[in-house]
C-alpha cells in the first residue's frame, strides 16, 4: 500500500536553504543527468511514456507523447519552453514550488531538453513573483556553474542554455500559443492551432510547453524507473501530484499525495472545515473547472474520475467554500476576472463575458426574473464552444455549474431583492472577535 | 516622481537583453520591465528606445506595452500594494483589506496616495487577480513580493511602516526593495537576495509536515518493479 502523503517534490520544502545547489546535490539531485546522458533521448522519451505521467498545467495530456510529436527530422532547432505562468484562480503550486525547489526544476528541464533535443529553453514565469524568479534565476547560475548546463554538459557533448523570462501580467499568457506570441515580444493572443506548437511553435520552430509540475517530475523517473512513478496514482492517472487546499479549511496548504486521493481524505488531513461550518462548493482543478459540492467528497481525484462527474481536474486547485459564502457573488466575482482577462481576438468571449457581467451583477442585486437565469445559461451556450481558446469555455463553467447545484439561491437573491448573504461572516477572521 | 532619462547605460542593458533571445524581439517584455525601473513607468521614450533598438515601430511597442497589465503609464508610488480580490481571496477577507486601504489612504483603485508631511515613501494601491498564494488567503502584494495572511489592520500597519521609511520585509521573502528595484530583477538583472526568507511558507509546509509526522514517503524506489509492467 503507497503511503496516503507522497512527498516527491515537496520532499526539500523543509530544508534549510532548501533553493540552493548543495542541499539538493546531497539529496542526490543532479545525478538523473548522466543516467540520461548514457540512454539516448528516445529512451529518455520511452520511460516518460512508460510512467504514464499527464501533463500537470490542467489538460493532462501524455507528457512523453508530448515529446514524441517534436519532428525530428525538422532542421530547425527545437525548444522547451517550460509554463509558469500560474494564474488560474486557485491554483498555488508552481511558485511554493520554485520558491523552494528551484533546483528541481532546473534539473528536469536539463532532461528533458536532452530528450527533445534542445540546445535552448526558456523558462516563462508570471511577472508578478519577484522573490520567485529570484530562486530560479539563482538556481540557474548555479547550474551553469557547477557544469550543469553550458557546453558539454558532464562531458556528454550535449550543450544546453536556459533564459528565465518574466511575464508582464495576463492570464491569457498561459494557455501555450499566447505564451509565446508573449515569448515572442508580441500581445499575448492565442494562436490558431494546426500547426500545433510541436511542428511550429517558438519562432515557427519544433517546440515543447510543458507546466513546471510536468518538467519538475522529470527527474525523479529517470532516478528510479517508469515503474516506480507508475506505481503511484490510479490506472489513468499515474503518480503523485500537489493538491493545494484553500480557503475554508482548518489548515490550507499544499498536501502531495498519489492521483485519485478522495477530498473527504485530504480533509481529513487537512483538520477539516473551519469549526462550526460545513462544505458548501469546492472546485476541483481552479475556477475553469465546474463547481462540485458535498456530494462529491469521495470522488477519486484523477482525471477520469473528477471529468466522470461532469468536472475536470484541472491544476488540482481545491477552494474550498462553506455555507457562510454566496455561489452567486464568488461566480459574478469570477466571471469579472475572466471579462478583465479576455485578450480580446474573438467575438463571444469578448462581449459574451461582458454580457454575462452585466446578467450576474442584477441577479446577485437581486433584480431581474427566473427568466433572466435561463438566459444567462442561454449565452454560456453561446461561448461554450464557441471562443477561439478554452478560456472562454472556462468562463461558463462556475455559471452553469452553479446554477445546476445552487438554482434555488439564484432564486432566493430574486425572492429577497438582493443577496441574502452577509459577507463578513466568511473572513478568516470572522468568529474570532465574537468569542462569547 | 522623477523620470530620469535613458542613457547609455540602460540602452546598453537594453541590447544586452535582446541578444539573450535567438531572435531579439523576444526581449520586449523584459526591455519594458527595464524601462519601468529607470524611468519609474512607461514612458513615450522608453517605447521608443525599445522600438529603436528592436527595429519595430513605436505603435507595435505601444501596443505590447498597453497590453500587459503590470506595465504602468502612470507612476506608482515607491510601495505599489496590491490587494488580491479573486473570489477565493475576497471571500477570505480580500475584499475587506481592500476597502480598508482605499479608506485609510483616501484613494481610488491603481492610485498614488499623497505623501504627507513626514512621509518618507509612497504607496500606490490596485486591486489584483489570483496571485497563486491562496492558502495563504487573504493575500496583500508589495512591490510583487508576498504578505500573506492580512487582516485590514495588519495591512493598514504594513502601508504605514512603507511611508514612514521603516524596514518592512515580506511574510516568506527579502527586505522589501522598492518598485523600481523589483521591476529590475524582472527584466533579468539580479540584485543578489535569492537568499534571503524561507525556504517555504508555513502553509507550502502543510503536507509536508504530516507526512514527517507519520512516516508517510514516496514509495521506495528499491522496491518498485524493476521493468515497466506496460499499460
Ligand atoms: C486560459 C488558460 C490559462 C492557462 N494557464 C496555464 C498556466 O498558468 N500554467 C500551465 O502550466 N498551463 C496553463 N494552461 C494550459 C496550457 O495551455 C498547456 O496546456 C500546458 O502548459 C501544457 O503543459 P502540461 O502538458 O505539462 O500540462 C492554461 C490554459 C488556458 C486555456
Ligand atoms: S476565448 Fe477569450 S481569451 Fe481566448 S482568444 Fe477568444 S477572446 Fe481571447
Ligand atoms: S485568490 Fe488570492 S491568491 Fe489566489
Amino acid at each position: 500500500m503507497t503511503d496516503q502523503l507522497t512527498p516527491v517534490l515537496t520532499e526539500t520544502w523543509d530544508v534549510e536553504q532548501g533553493w540552493k545547489l548543495a542541499p539538493y546535490a546531497a539529496l542526490g539531485g543532479y545525478a538523473a543527468l548522466d543516467t540520461a546522458f548514457a540512454m539516448s533521448p528516445d529512451d529518455v522519451i520511452t520511460a516518460v511514456k512508460d510512467s504514464g505521467l499527464r501533463g500537470r498545467g490542467g489538460a493532462g495530456f501524455p507528457t512523453g507523447m508530448k515529446w514524441s510529436f517534436i519532428p525530428q527530422d525538422n532542421p530547425k532547432p527545437k525548444y522547451l519552453v517550460v509554463n509558469a505562468d500560474e494564474s488560474e484562480p486557485g491554483t498555488c503550486k508552481d511558485i511554493p514550488l520554485m520558491m523552494g525547489n528551484p533546483h528541481v526544476l532546473v534539473e528536469g528541464v536539463i532532461l528533458s531538453s536532452y530528450a527533445i533535443r534542445a540546445n535552448k529553453a526558456f523558462i516563462y514565469i508570471r511577472g508578478e513573483v519577484v522573490h520567485v524568479i529570484r530562486r530560479v534565476q539563482a538556481a540557474v547560475e548555479e547550474a551553469y556553474a557547477a557544469g550543469h548546463l553550458g557546453t558539454d554538459i558532464h562531458g556528454s557533448g550535449y550543450d544546453l542554455d536556459v533564459v528565465v523570462h518574466a511575464g508582464a501580467g495576463a492570464y491569457i499568457c498561459g494557455e501555450e500559443t499566447a505564451l509565446l506570441e508573449g515569448l515572442e515580444g508580441r500581445r499575448g493572443q492565442p494562436r490558431l492551432r494546426p500547426p500545433f506548437p510541436a511542428v511550429a511553435g517558438l519562432y515557427a520552430s519544433p517546440t515543447v510547453i510543458n507546466n513546471v509540475e510536468s518538467i519538475a517530475s522529470v527527474p525523479a523517473i529517470v532516478r528510479h524507473g517508469a515503474a516506480w512513478f507508475a506505481s503511484m496514482g490510479t490506472e489513468k492517472s499515474k503518480g503523485h501530484g500537489i493538491f493545494s487546499l484553500s480557503g475554508h479549511v482548518v489548515t490550507p496548504g499544499q498536501y502531495e499525495a498519489p492521483l485519485g486521493i478522495t477530498l473527504r481524505e485530504l480533509l481529513e488531513l487537512a483538520g477539516g472545515i473551519r469549526k462550526g461550518h460545513q462544505l458548501k462548493f469546492w472546485t476541483p482543478g481552479g475556477s475553469s473547472t465546474p463547481l462540485l459540492t458535498a456530494e462529491h467528497l469521495d470522488v477519486p481525484l484523477d482525471f477520469e474520475g473528477v471529468g466522470a462527474v461532469g468536472s475536470m481536474l484541472g491544476t488540482r486547485a481545491l477552494q474550498i467554500f462553506d455555507e457562510t459564502v454566496c455561489v452567486v457573488r464568488a461566480v459574478l466575482r469570477w466571471t469579472e476576472f475572466y471579462k478583465h482577462e479576455s485578450c480580446g481576438k474573438c467575438t463571444p468571449c469578448r462581449e459574451g463575458t461582458w454580457w454575462l457581467v452585466q446578467a450576474l451583477t442584477r441577479l446577485e442585486n437581486g433584480q431581474g426574473t427566473e427568466a433572466d437565469l435561463d438566459q444567462l445559461l442561454d449565452q454560456c451556450d453561446n461561448i461554450l464552444g464557441r471562443s477561439f481558446c478554452a478560456l472562454g469555455d472556462g468562463a461558463t463553467s462556475p455559471i452553469s455549474s452553479s446554477i445546476a447545484h445552487f438554482r434555488d439561491e439564484y432564486l432566493a437573491h430574486l425572492s429577497h431583492g438582493g443577496c441574502p448573504f452577509d459577507a463578513t461572516r466568511s473572513t478568516a477572521w470572522s468568529g474570532q472577535e465574537v468569542t462569547a | 516622481m522623477s523620470t530620469p532619462p535613458i542613457l547609455d547605460k540602460t540602452l546598453d542593458e537594453l541590447r544586452e537583453i535582446a541578444a539573450r533571445y535567438p531572435e531579439p524581439r523576444s526581449g520586449l517584455l523584459p526591455m519594458l520591465h527595464l524601462v519601468q525601473s529607470v524611468q519609474g513607468r512607461i514612458t513615450p521614450e522608453g517605447i521608443e528606445a525599445c522600438a529603436a533598438i528592436l527595429d519595430i515601430s513605436p505603435a507595435e511597442v505601444s501596443g505590447v506595452a498597453t497590453f500587459y497589465t503590470m506595465y504602468k503609464r502612470h507612476g506608482v508610488g515607491d510601495y505599489h500594494v496590491g490587494v488580491c480580490t479573486n473570489t477565493l481571496c475576497a471571500v477570505m477577507g480580500g475584499d475587506a483589506i481592500f476597502e480598508r486601504l482605499k479608506d485609510h489612504l483616501d484613494i481610488g483603485n491603481d492610485e498614488v496616495a499623497v505623501q504627507r508631511q513626514g512621509d518618507s515613501k509612497t504607496v500606490s494601491l490596485e486591486h489584483i487577480e489570483c496571485n497563486a498564494a491562496c492558502d495563504f488567503a487573504p493575500v496583500m502584494m508589495v512591490n510583487w513580493e508576498f504578505m500573506d495572511n492580512q487582516t485590514p489592520d495588519s495591512a493598514v500597519q504594513v502601508v504605514e511602516a512603507l511611508r514612514s521609511g521603516h524596514e518592512v520585509s515580506s511574510t516568506r521573502g527579502p527586505k522589501l526593495c522598492t518598485w523600481r528595484e523589483a521591476e529590475r530583477v524582472l527584466a533579468g538583472f539580479p540584485d543578489g537576495r535569492a537568499d534571503e526568507g524561507p525556504t517555504a511558507g508555513e502553509a507550502s509546509l502543510a503536507g509536508l509536515r504530516i507526512a514527517r509526522e507519520r512516516g508517510w514517503t514516496a514509495p521506495d524506489p528499491s522496491e518498485a518493479p524493476a521493468k515497466e509492467t506496460g499499460q
